[in-house]
């Protein structure tokens, strides 16, 4: 029996037999247009080790300074994401302050820490500890990270603002836009099927 | 049995998580022999859930709108704010594109996904053989999209924080918003049980 590798369409279960792509090639279902695999460059996950630290960093800089200030009166207020979350859960909006805290901090700060710990861990040649249940984590958590949703949020609060006060975008809003796209450039990097397959090996 | 080969119809298990294909167990829980994940042919429960999740959406989708999601207090008086009348609010005060956009994000994307939604466990559920690249097509659009619908809540969010307790107003949360973000958290839930390969199971049925 000739050996070749089946892939099934998650989204219409349609069989198919994986061919080697061109470098920077993606295959997609011919039954419902589904992407089914791609072939990354060969140092895409290197790339994207690269790209999720500088996220961390960008991460960092995004929670500690302010992301927008306001004067009204001579007097100035700002706040961070910590200090908005916070005062939303101190005035009783707990369920939204939670909300807000999952997608903003915990989701993006989790898939980071996860994506970069794989990352080196495979680099080692390792099979790790936790690989697995890591990359089972960051598949499922991936649709809560809404740090794009976020910056636009600010950006319409920011043009709200403008019509009462004078308002400052501040260091932690353009960190955070940065962060945006990092987080996006390091999952578009990351080879998942890269690295299944050398977990595979090393076991 | 149809000329479109599908894993199911081959007793093989995809899995979610690391996609490598499997042939299913005789009995018993399957397990993905690669990365161990629960294997299933088709999402568990998939319509029930589906349902379950967009119906509870729906009824919050009510006091999601009904209901102020921002009070702000000056020395004119307290104004209300519901996710429309912040719209209206943004499109008197000529920012159009800022009123296009939350109004895409807050009304037009959570209603399109619960209808969108309907309509797709609707169609499954009446074994329909139309438009299935359509359909599936949908799904993958309101998969995407839905994430979207969290834009006012960073809106509320922001301005919370900052005109608290400066002097002249203060703003604060209503319960819309916890509404509204049950809403968009529900319709997410209800995206991700439902299984678009239901969609394609009855290939073949056609005459």
């Amino acid at each position: 029996m000739p050996e070749y590798k089946l892939i099934a369409c998650l989204e219409c279960d349609l069989l198919h037999r994986q061919v080697p792509l061109a470098p920077g090639g993606e295959a997609r279902c011919t039954r419902c247009g589904a992407r089914l695999y791609r072939r990354a460059s060969p140092d895409s996950n290197q790339r994207a080790l690269a790209l999720a630290l500088a996220a961390c960093i960008l991460f960092i800089i995004a929670n500690i300074y302010p992301i927008v200030g306001l004067e009204v009166q001579g007097t100035h207020t700002s706040s961070t994401l910590f200090g908005a979350v916070k005062s939303l859960w101190e005035e009783g909006a707990r369920a939204v302050a939670t909300l807000v805290f999952v997608t903003t901090f915990f989701v993006p700060a989790a898939e980071l820490i996860g994506l970069i710990w794989v990352l080196v861990t495979l680099r080692r040649g390792a099979r790790g500890w936790g690989t697995v249940p890591m990359l089972h984590f960051i598949e499922s958590v991936k649709p809560w990270g809404m740090v794009e949703v976020f910056v636009l949020g600010v950006l319409v609060s920011l043009v709200k603002l403008a019509h009462v006060a004078s308002v400052e975008p501040g260091v932690a809003l353009f960190s955070f836009g940065a962060l945006m796209a990092m987080v996006a450039a390091a999952a578009a990097a990351f080879d998942a099927d890269a690295a299944w397959a050398q977990l595979e090996t090393i076991r | 049995m149809n000329a479109a080969p599908t894993a199911a119809g081959h007793g093989l298990l995809a899995c979610a998580v690391c996609r490598l294909v499997s042939r299913a167990p005789q009995s018993g829980d399957a397990h993905c022999p690669r990365c161990g994940a629960a294997l299933h042919a088709r999402k568990p429960a998939s319509l029930a859930r589906t349902w379950a999740f967009l119906i509870a959406a729906m009824i919050l989708y009510v006091p999601a709108n009904v209901l102020p999601i921002m009070d702000t207090s000056s020395l004119f008086g307290t104004q209300r704010d519901t996710i429309l009348s912040g719209v209206v609010f943004l499109w008197t005060s000529g920012s159009f594109i800022l009123a296009a956009l939350v109004f895409f994000a807050s009304v037009v994307v959570p209603l399109a996904k619960m209808i969108v939604l309907a309509i797709l466990a609707g169609s499954v559920q009446m074994r329909s053989v139309k438009h299935r690249r359509i359909r599936t097509r949908l799904y993958r659009m309101i998969e995407f999209v839905g994430r979207w619908s969290m834009l006012d809540i960073y809106v509320v969010t922001i301005l919370v924080a900052l005109v608290q307790v400066s002097t002249f107003a203060s703003i604060h949360a209503g319960p819309g918003a916890a509404a509204f973000g049950g809403v968009v958290v529900l319709t997410m839930f209800a995206a991700a049980s439902f299984d678009p390969r239901l969609i394609w199971d009855t290939q073949g049925e056609e005459s």
